[in-house]
């Protein structure tokens, strides 16, 4: 597998897939059958056919696509914030009014998937027009533009100004309401590619993607790339696949299970702390709490990794182990944890730890693994790493699950602990503001000192 | 469901955040530098450091509470130990921890704040050790950029699952560095992956305008969540606690809540002023933050 720069095919990323949705959607609003209902529109002395109003759009949108009323004005208002759609009276803000505002729909020479990016001499053609159609024209922002462009490409600045004048000339000799049509599609044109300030550009797109070759680690085709490919895919083949309805049946049940623990499907107790300003639900759910809520030890049912996520199960699950006797291997499990996520430079001293306390023969805390596997550890801790007790550490895990755990499920330590555990009672929002309580800030949990609890934490914050 | 805190500070677009694991604290970074710490249930500012590059594009909230990382085009990952001491600039703590040689995508802490595992414009992942700042691992597969990455809560396990330009979405072993399964479904480019709770699949959010669920053990896309109207590429997704509903946010300023089992929509939120550039529902499930290009993050539950 060797590094290189990948040959390039040339061409520019689409990374604006949204446009061309956009314009499909703009094409079938003017189908003479299905699409938005046009009419002429009468402005001063001049008809302009082929107008349609804010409301039609809107009424187009909300049945085509069976959207609300506030999707679908903010679904045209995008559009005519793109320039696909532009008023035909001063545009000077793009938004969709929903009054008489007539509104037509842009060429496509203008669009922002065909004429892109504007090129800065055409813009100043634009506004050399502007100017020498009405002295004083020009508004703050495109003074300022105007001004700038003068002064970079003054050598060409005679080319604007004939050009400017050329097209000033051409356009008096269309038809008035041509010329009005034309007028306005170009400002739309402009206010969209260079907005006045205060207006977000639509054409912002965050940092370039796939550009820089140099910077890229790229795989090269070589032999090794395709040796690589053949035994990913022989290893796909090879897969056992479990069937998508099978699958869908365990979602099913997951999230039925835990639906009543989902505080934005189900509501929590006694209040959400974002809708009433009262957080007595995190002081009780807290994760060292000394009595932990009824749904909470309910959880530690659902399965083992989430009786041990919950700090204070896996606290209960740690007693529950001292009365059989097996303690060492929820101790040995956190250990290896600790080595797996822990710092680089802890790891040979770990293990050793390890080792001395759980694996070396006549040790205080033995664990008991297979000999096959306590074999390959013992191997592989001659040479430590982050991952040598991985195989030990899955059969511990293994035993406590299929073993302890439904045991401890069973036991009266569990049934105990539910039955003393709390259902807070709800509390309503607040109704009246001369009783609003301010919101209690909360000790930050970079003020805390370290836990310094004996179990060696994964670094669980505890706040 | 509505916005319950509108936290404003950013003087900039809102590209990343993060929330602590005590469900009320957040970091979120933007385009001119700034990383800021907030209590979002207060709406205070706790901490707040400006980094040396624009566009950092990646945060994350160490698990202890107690340090933060970021990076964007820095092409680094660096890694601040919060301070509440007034004397200590958070800029001279610093460390440097990730180096890649493109921009930084996305970055996560693993199960402890000892590393950390970040996704690069340079089509690679990479695994680090935090205090020594070396290369633990690193995981080539990816054509293009990577945009994002989410790791697997699994009892066992090790693996991770990254998103990028190539279209496709891979499943990575933590361990081997080798890429264990790939989607390729997309047509565009997939801005955000996030496992379902189970970790037994994982959606994903792209350029495409849709978002779709993928199952691991099937090795296939079991589900598409698109809707004729919306046509604006989804940048970040995230489930509700117990899987139920996926939060999508769009690059039209809204945010789709989907039923996850029947595919249909439930819901679009209206409020942000400019594209959703990042969503993630809290630690235990009670509200969903969402960060925008108009400089605010919203809160909502």
């Amino acid at each position: 597998m060797a590094a290189g720069p990948a040959p390039h095919g040339g061409h520019p990323r689409a990374q604006r897939p949204h446009l061309s949705k956009m314009e499909r959607m703009v094409v079938s609003m003017q189908d003479p059958d299905q699409g938005v209902k046009m009419r002429s529109q009468r402005l001063l002395v001049t008809v302009i056919p082929h107008a349609v109003t804010g409301n039609d759009v809107m009424e187009w949108l909300i049945q085509k696509y069976c959207i609300t009323e506030e999707e679908a004005l903010h679904l045209g208002t995008l559009l005519v914030r793109h320039g696909y759609l532009y008023p035909l009276r001063d545009p000077c803000h793009l938004e969709l009014r929903l009054d008489e505002t007539p509104y037509r729909f842009q060429t496509p020479y203008f669009w922002m998937s065909t004429l892109w990016p504007a090129a800065e001499l055409d813009y100043a053609i634009y506004l050399a027009k502007k100017n020498i159609r009405k002295r004083g024209g020009l508004v703050d922002h495109e003074k300022e533009h105007y001004d700038q462009l003068h002064r970079k490409i003054s050598h060409t600045w005679d080319l604007v100004v004939m050009q400017a004048r050329e097209q000033l000339r051409a356009a008096k000799q269309r038809r008035k309401g041509d010329r009005l049509v034309i007028a306005c599609q170009e400002q739309t044109y402009w206010l969209v590619n260079r907005p006045p300030p205060g207006v977000p550009s639509v054409l912002e797109q965050g940092p370039e993607r796939g550009s820089c070759t140099a910077g890229r680690v790229q795989m090269t085709k070589t032999m090794d790339f395709y040796r690589w490919e053949v035994e990913c895919l022989r290893k796909a083949l090879g897969r056992a696949r479990v069937k998508s309805s099978v699958c869908l049946e365990a979602y099913l049940k997951f999230s039925s299970r835990h639906e009543p623990h989902d505080p934005i499907m189900s509501g929590c107790l006694p209040s959400n702390p974002w809708v009433t300003d009262n957080d007595t639900y995190w002081a009780m759910n807290a994760p060292s709490v000394a009595v932990p809520t009824r749904l909470r030890v309910e959880q530690w049912a659902f399965s083992f990794r989430e009786l041990l996520e919950d700090p204070v199960g896996r606290a209960h699950f740690m007693d529950f182990l001292r009365k059989e006797f097996s303690a060492e291997n929820l101790s040995f499990w956190e250990a290896c944890e600790e080595l797996r996520h822990g710092g680089q430079g802890q790891v040979p001293a770990l293990v050793d730890a390890v080792y001395q306390q759980f694996l070396a023969p006549g040790a205080a805390r033995w664990v008991n693994i297979d000999s096959r596997t306590m074999e390959r550890t013992l191997v592989g801790l001659g040479q430590p790493h982050r991952h040598v007790l991985d195989d030990a550490q899955l059969h511990i895990y293994m035993l406590m699950k299929k073993d302890s755990y439904p045991r401890f499920l069973k036991s009266d330590l569990y049934k105990d602990l539910l039955a003393e555990a709390v259902v807070p009672p709800e509390t309503k929002r607040r109704v009246f503001p001369f009783m609003w309580k301010p919101r209690h800030s909360s000790p930050s949990p970079a003020l805390l000192p370290a836990s310094a609890s004996g179990e060696p934490s994964g670094g669980d914050g505890e706040a | 469901m509505k916005t319950r805190r509108t936290l404003k500070g950013h003087g900039n677009k809102v590209l990343c955040m993060d929330w602590c694991k005590d469900k009320r604290r957040i970091v979120s970074s933007s385009q001119d530098g700034k990383v800021i710490v907030w209590d979002s249930f207060t709406t205070n500012k706790e901490h707040a450091v400006t980094m040396p590059c624009t566009w950092v594009m990646a945060c994350a909230y160490a698990p202890s509470g107690c340090a933060i990382a970021c990076g964007g085009l820095d092409n680094k990952c660096s890694v601040y130990p919060l301070t509440f001491d007034k004397n200590e600039n958070m800029a001279a703590k610093k460390k440097s921890v990730a180096m890649h040689t493109n921009y930084l995508s996305a970055c996560s802490f693993t199960n402890s704040d000892m590393q950390i595992l970040t996704a690069s414009g340079d089509g690679t992942c990479a695994l680090w050790d935090v205090e020594s700042g070396q290369l633990l691992q690193s995981f080539h597969g990816h054509g293009a950029d990577v945009l994002c990455l989410d790791l697997a809560p699994s009892e066992t396990g090790n693996t991770f699952v990254s998103g990028g330009c190539d279209k496709k979405a891979m499943v990575w072993d933590m361990r081997s560095g080798q890429c264990v399964q790939a989607f390729e479904t997309h047509e565009s480019d997939i801005n955000s992956v996030r496992y379902y709770p189970s970790g037994d699949a994982f959606a994903s959010g792209s350029d495409d305008a849709t978002c779709r669920l993928y199952d691991l053990r099937a090795d296939r896309e079991v589900a598409i969540y698109s809707k004729e109207s919306i046509i604006f590429g989804a940048s970040s997704v995230d489930f509700s606690l117990s899987g139920r509903l996926l939060f999508a946010g769009y690059n039209d300023y809204t945010i789709n809540v989907w039923d996850v089992l029947k595919g249909s929509r439930v819901s679009i939120l209206f409020g942000h002023e400019n594209r959703v550039s990042t969503l993630r529902v809290s630690p235990d499930g009670t509200a969903f933050c969402s960060g925008s290009w108009d400089h605010t993050l919203r809160v909502w539950a």
